[in-house]
């Protein structure tokens, strides 16, 4: 299984789209690890930059339509490349989410005032991520502050993860 | 109770259900493009499994870069050609007979009704014209389709948009659907299917109902769907002549898929397009959409006419008829791709090709290309673009550049006037 716990990446923006995660130049890259320079390089987020935000960055709280766009699996494999294997976010595109789950990845989706709650209380700090996958919680720490939010997840979602991935468990089944 | 079309292709398609309302469903199809495919290969190869399900169920075309700009699309491009060697894969498009994949694949006849189809491209969900399951995947997804022809999807919830009224004199299928997108927003359809019935729809060629269905995942939808016709059969019929008997057997046939009268929906929307103006996005996003007068004037460099969106005949014939005895602005380069050879040949014959010339147009081969700016017509910064394509994302045709998404026919009146214009000053009386 992947490692989900570490320092929060806040992008405080509704639908980034997969063309904004790795633009289409890069598709032209076969292996995860070469996407791993261009991971949100055109960004349109004021005073975001990659070279020095994404540095150590191991989990990305977004807002709203988190992945839409392209089907690029090539969007959560430069998120992956950069140690990201999980996103929270209000809700994700079906085929970016999906792409992560078969990956092995988690794409945590929250209601819109509790994402408000976590900006609010830690965008602006040094903030720490850790998710209990057994009682499906997520534990944020920052500046001597912390709070548990709780995330549903399907059994299936939850297999992939378990698992690392689609491939694994089709083949083993079908 | 009556069921969606989605819901009556699922209940013959469904193998297994792992969890909740996850179905894993039998493929009848699987389409490859050069792009997403070589990882799927590559990885099959390397954990030893490098199958597939059934040889004469994939179908592979080398289209988002075509010829190969480099290096590494050649290699891309290799890995496809010698893969579906490999596997006899006897439906693969190469250069010389390739064309962008979802205008391709359905000129061939391979979407059909009550048929489940993935590609490893979002724009799939075109292929709902033909009233099939068409969904667009990963790379992961991709790859579990061509090992095992299934794929798990959600159970459908779907949204019904009866299309009423009648499009005006300059307004199409493409200013039709900017309207829906600008309606629903970029995630009012997420894991929902959107059928598209009504008047409408009804009249609409099938070319208009894949324009239509293209841009159904702009919205967030898994696919977009439209309902089996005539309309459906003529096109399809020399691909089912031996099949079945005559064009009412077929007809009858493919009804079935049809939604029944009492299906249940998550919402059903009317949307009356009788007034509706020429439409164009003007910022990243597709919903985002006014009435072309209000952005009548803005700045132009580079008009594209093409993609699975808009690069059929149908689109050129517009086209043609906007440019014929027109020039094209000098300060606007104005690329035009016809979508497959096919179209391309039956540009030259109609003699489409001499008055996009004669306009001073650059006529490419059929190809992605421009799109998602990936080749053939890259944006500069700062350099604005009057599009037919589906997408306006920030970057999406090269870094800095502004995309306007649009119709054929303002498109055209737009390269003309070396800005966006309505393409009604030009329209034929």
């Amino acid at each position: 299984m992947k490692n989900f716990n570490g320092k929060a990446l806040f992008l405080d923006r509704s639908d980034i789209n997969t063309d904004e995660i790795i633009p289409a130049k890069y598709l032209t890259e076969i292996s995860k690890e070469s996407l791993k320079a261009y991971l949100l390089e055109d960004l349109k987020l004021e005073g975001f930059d990659p070279a020095t935000d994404l540095a150590e960055k191991s989990v990305i709280i977004t807002r709203d339509n988190f992945g839409c766009g392209s089907s690029r699996e090539h969007a959560p494999w430069a998120l992956e490349a950069n140690g990201i294997n999980l996103v929270i976010a209000e809700n994700f595109a079906r085929i970016f989410k999906q792409n992560m789950f078969n990956c092995g990845m988690l794409a945590v989706e929250l209601p819109s005032e509790t994402i408000e709650k976590i900006f609010k209380m830690f965008a602006d700090k040094e903030s720490i991520v850790e998710i209990d996958l057994k009682r499906n919680a997520i534990v944020i720490k920052g500046d001597g502050q912390q709070e548990e939010f709780i995330f549903s997840i399907s059994d299936f979602d939850r297999t992939l993860v378990d698992t690392g991935g689609w491939v694994e468990y089709a083949d083993s089944k079908y | 109770m009556g069921k969606t079309v989605a819901e009556k292709i699922f209940a013959s398609h469904i193998i297994d259900n792992p969890s909740g309302d996850i179905n894993v469903i039998r493929l009848d199809a699987v389409f490859c493009h050069e792009i997403t495919t070589p990882g799927a290969i590559n990885d099959l190869v390397a954990r030893g499994k490098d199958k597939v399900f059934d040889p004469s169920k994939i179908k592979a075309v080398i289209d988002h870069v075509s010829p190969a700009k480099d290096s590494k699309t050649a290699l891309q491009g290799k890995i496809l050609r010698d893969w579906a060697k490999r596997h006899k894969i006897a439906d693969f498009f190469d250069i010389g007979r390739n064309g962008v994949c979802h205008a391709i694949f359905p000129e061939k006849g391979f979407a059909r009704p009550g048929y489940t189809i993935i590609m490893g491209d979002s724009h799939t969900c075109t292929h709902g014209a033909f009233c099939a399951f068409a969904a667009g995947v990963g790379t992961t997804d991709l790859e579990v389709g061509i090992l095992k022809g299934v794929c798990a999807f959600h159970y459908p919830k779907t949204i019904k948009i009866n299309m009423t009224g009648s499009l005006g004199k300059g307004v199409y299928a493409k200013d039709a659907i900017l309207s829906v997108i600008s309606m629903l927003g970029v995630n009012g359809a997420t894991n929902r299917v959107v059928e598209f019935a009504g008047p409408v729809i009804d009249s609409m060629s099938m070319e208009s109902r894949m324009t239509f269905c293209n841009m159904a995942v702009e919205a967030g939808a898994t696919c977009g769907i439209c309902y089996p016709d005539m309309t459906t059969v003529e096109y399809l019929w020399e691909f089912i002549q031996d099949e079945f008997n005559s064009k009412e057997a077929a007809l009858e046939k493919y009804i079935e898929f049809a939604a029944d009268p009492d299906a249940e929906y998550e919402r059903i929307i009317d949307h009356d397009v009788s007034n509706l103006e020429p439409q164009v996005t003007f910022g990243y996003k597709p919903d985002l959409v006014k009435n072309v007068q209000e952005m009548e004037g803005e700045k132009v460099d580079q008009v594209y006419i093409g993609s699975c969106t808009n690069g059929r005949i149908e689109d050129l014939r517009i086209v043609a008829e906007v440019m014929k005895d027109n020039r094209i602005s000098d300060s606007v380069r104005c690329i035009i791709s016809p979508a497959t050879p096919l179209i391309y040949q039956q540009a030259m014959e109609e003699g489409l090709m001499k008055i996009f010339m004669d306009a001073g147009a650059c006529i490419t081969n059929p190809t992605c290309g421009a799109c998602l700016g990936m080749s053939n017509g890259v944006l500069a910064e700062g350099e604005v673009c009057a599009s037919t394509t589906n997408r306006n994302f920030n970057g999406r045709m090269g870094k800095g550049g502004m995309v306007h998404l649009m119709s054929p026919a303002t498109a055209a009146a737009s390269a003309i006037a070396g800005r966006i214009t309505n393409s009604r000053l030009y329209a034929a009386e």
